[in-house]
């Protein structure tokens, strides 16, 4: 809150609630998210405080019963492989959408958006009606490329954002320089704007090891994926097993995400420099 | 602009302008292809498995190519057919024949089914009308169908025929407004047990409503703390509330099942602190929902509003200070309408997420508190109504559609991104 010259006895009071109120809808945001972690970690049968005492148990059952460890590798596999698509998609037609002059660019742009702003159900409905007509349903093709459309955007928002502070003098030089196009674009531009890319790739894997809507429409117990495991898991009855996936999934996306926000921020500095050289 | 139009004359300089000027247009043109080229393959994939689906999803909401296609002559005959009066015997002659073509094959289903839908017991009626089919050389198909089951002689019944013979029906999205309609046309609100999606509608927006404010109410005072707070501490609190962010919605759900059920961290606290005796019934019902949707929505308020708040000059409030205005004044006067931009773009992401939800309120609500979305996976998945489910679907898009182009022209569609 603003600072103020002279702050009487009842304003200071005013402050310190305010505080102390943002803290504790900080802790209301942050304590749920690692309260599995502790839970995962129990001796007992049962996901109650305190713990009876502390044991791997759960993680060993995780990591060797071929009900989670398939769908850990469902979700790994199906996961990179969305990302390697979104990302080589998204960021071609970034490429595209900065270097073009035509006056359709903000549609295209806002097309290639449009599944972020689309209620999810909505999309994994109409997809699986669609690939219901295809025979894609219950297939790995039908989940990757399901995944690959809802990450598809996130790699197009983070790759353009990142071409947007790219300076083009660079690639000029490198053309007045002799360098062909794509010589230019291998040499120059890609290891320039590498970071945004690696972010973009990231938020893609996330978006798909995370995702469990289209999972559930998509996937038939073959391709069952960790979330949706989960998902059943917690809708028939909870084992603390599914605290142990939980914090899997935690940890992944959570690490990943980290590292694109470093990423971000270490480009951000990066232009500044830039800039202020 | 042709080149003719450039070209001034023969003249020497005139060529070389106009050979310049024709490299640069080539030039440009091979990067507009490049560029098209560029963009192509991610248009492509976004039409084929996005675009696509969602139009064939809403055509289904007013599609009726079932019934043309299981009973094609009785559709022929049904022009001569008056609404609200029995038809006369061609048309038993033709629904006749179609059954005769649909016996023992999988369309008997199908057809029961799709008329299951608008009329409750026509599965039946179907099924045991086919088995008893009347023989070719009978002298009328009208009394043999009535001697089957009398509910061949009821207007009500057979006007489902009639209504639902054309290529495109409204049949679905009535439904889903509950509406129906009486066998001479006239629509009615339907009653009892079946008028559910009204309500629907109604606690789909209360909920989120209800969300999008309680964010606003607590996100408001934490992202004005973090707007203040020196950049070192700032920076630690945005990591705080970019960590749920980050985690999957699944996860969050879950860990509020566990924290809110009656022997969760939340009760025995509680209970600990003497507060109440008996757990409170905080999980799968409405309490459950506001409780994990907000948590998960949160994120979406403060970020927006700590992106305005910390682009606002402390040189203003300052200003109004000195100038004689108490904090409170200086807050309402100079502070609030400096966030307005902040507060109408969290408000609207948050509102528009709401509306769209189905795993949390699956998860952590009881049956009465279930959104939109869950009854568009209901009746894709166990009711199998696909009409119905895309009627919902297209309902619920309009809904989207509609907060987008108020609230976006409202805040400006730039600030609807949250990073």
């Amino acid at each position: 809150m603003p600072a103020r010259g002279h702050a009487t006895g009842f304003e200071r009071a005013a402050r310190v609630a305010l505080r102390v109120f943002a803290g504790l809808v900080l802790l209301y945001l942050v304590l749920p998210v690692f309260v599995v972690v502790p839970l995962s970690f129990t001796a007992g049968q049962l996901l109650v405080f305190p713990l009876p005492g502390w044991s791997l148990q759960w993680y060993r059952d995780f990591f060797t019963n071929p009900l989670w460890t398939g769908a850990l590798l469902n979700s790994l596999s199906i996961g990179l492989i969305a990302m390697t698509l979104a990302t080589t998609l998204g960021t071609l037609a970034a490429l595209g959408l900065h270097g073009s002059r035509s006056r359709w660019k903000p549609l295209i742009f806002g097309l290639l958006i449009t599944p972020l702003a689309v209620p999810v159900v909505i999309v994994a409905v109409a997809i699986f009606y669609y690939f219901a007509s295809l025979a894609l349903v219950g297939t790995y093709l039908g989940l990757v490329l399901a995944h690959t459309v809802l990450a598809l955007p996130f790699v197009v928002v983070t790759v353009s954002a990142t071409l947007q502070g790219f300076d083009p003098n660079l690639a000029r030089a490198a053309a007045s320089l002799g360098a062909a196009p794509t010589r230019a674009f291998w040499t120059v531009t890609l290891p320039i704007i590498a970071p945004g890319i690696v972010s973009g790739a990231l938020f893609a894997f996330v978006c798909s090891f995370d995702e469990i809507v289209v999972a559930l429409f998509l996937a038939s117990p073959q391709q069952r994926t960790l979330p949706r495991q989960i998902f059943s898991g917690v809708s028939e009855n909870i084992s603390p097993t599914i605290t142990a996936a939980a914090v899997v999934l935690l940890v992944v996306s959570v690490s990943l995400m980290a590292t694109m926000e470093l990423l971000r921020r270490r480009g951000e500095r990066f232009r500044k420099q830039v800039a202020t050289a | 602009m042709t080149i003719a139009d450039a070209a001034p004359g023969g003249t020497k300089g005139g060529i070389a302008r106009d050979a310049l000027k024709r490299a640069v247009e080539r030039s440009q043109r091979r990067q507009a292809v490049t560029m098209l080229v560029l963009m192509a393959p991610s248009i492509l994939f976004v039409a084929a498995l996005f675009v696509l689906p969602i139009a064939l999803f809403l055509f289904r909401s007013v599609d009726n190519g079932e019934i043309r296609h299981l009973l094609p002559q009785t559709v022929a005959a049904v022009p001569d057919w008056t609404a609200g009066e029995l038809p006369g015997e061609p048309v038993y002659a033709a629904l006749v024949e179609d059954l005769r073509t649909l016996k023992d094959t999988p369309g008997v289903g199908l057809l029961g089914r799709r008329l299951n839908y608008a009329v409750p017991g026509f599965r039946g009626l179907v099924t045991k009308t086919v088995r008893n089919l009347p023989a070719t050389e009978v002298p009328s198909k009208k009394d043999a169908l009535i001697a089957i089951d009398g509910k061949w002689a009821e207007p009500a019944i057979l006007a489902v025929l009639r209504q639902q013979s054309g290529r495109l029906t409204d049949f679905y999205l009535l439904t889903a407004l509950d509406l129906e309609r009486t066998p001479a046309d006239q629509l009615q609100r339907v009653s009892g047990e079946q008028a559910i999606f009204l309500d629907l509608y109604g606690r789909t927006l209360l909920i989120s409503l209800g969300v999008t404010l309680l964010c606003l109410v607590i996100g408001f005072p934490v992202a004005a703390v973090m707007a203040a707070a020196s950049p070192a501490v700032a920076n630690l609190l945005l990591i705080l509330v970019l960590v749920p962010f980050w985690t999957s919605l699944l996860v969050r759900s879950t860990a509020w099942v566990i924290l809110l059920q009656n022997e969760g961290l939340v009760n025995k606290s509680l209970m600990a602190l003497g507060l109440v005796d008996h757990p409170l019934p905080l999980v799968f019902n409405r309490t459950g929902v506001m409780v994990a949707m907000v948590h998960v929505l949160l994120p979406y308020m403060i970020l927006p509003l700590y992106s305005v708040m910390k682009g606002i000059s402390i040189n203003h409030l300052r200003a109004a200070a000195s100038l004689g205005a108490s904090p409170p004044r200086v807050f309402r006067t100079v502070y609030l309408p400096l966030t307005m931009p902040g507060v109408a773009a969290g408000c609207t992401l948050v509102f528009i997420l709401s509306v769209g939800f189905y795993v949390t309120p699956a998860l952590v609500g009881g049956p009465r508190d279930q959104m939109i979305g869950y009854f568009i996976a209901y009746f894709t998945n166990s009711a199998v109504n696909w009409g119905l489910a895309s009627a919902l679907g297209a309902l619920l898009l309009l809904l989207v559609a509609l907060s987008y182009l108020v609230l976006g022209r409202l805040v400006g569609f730039d600030r609807l991104r949250v990073r």
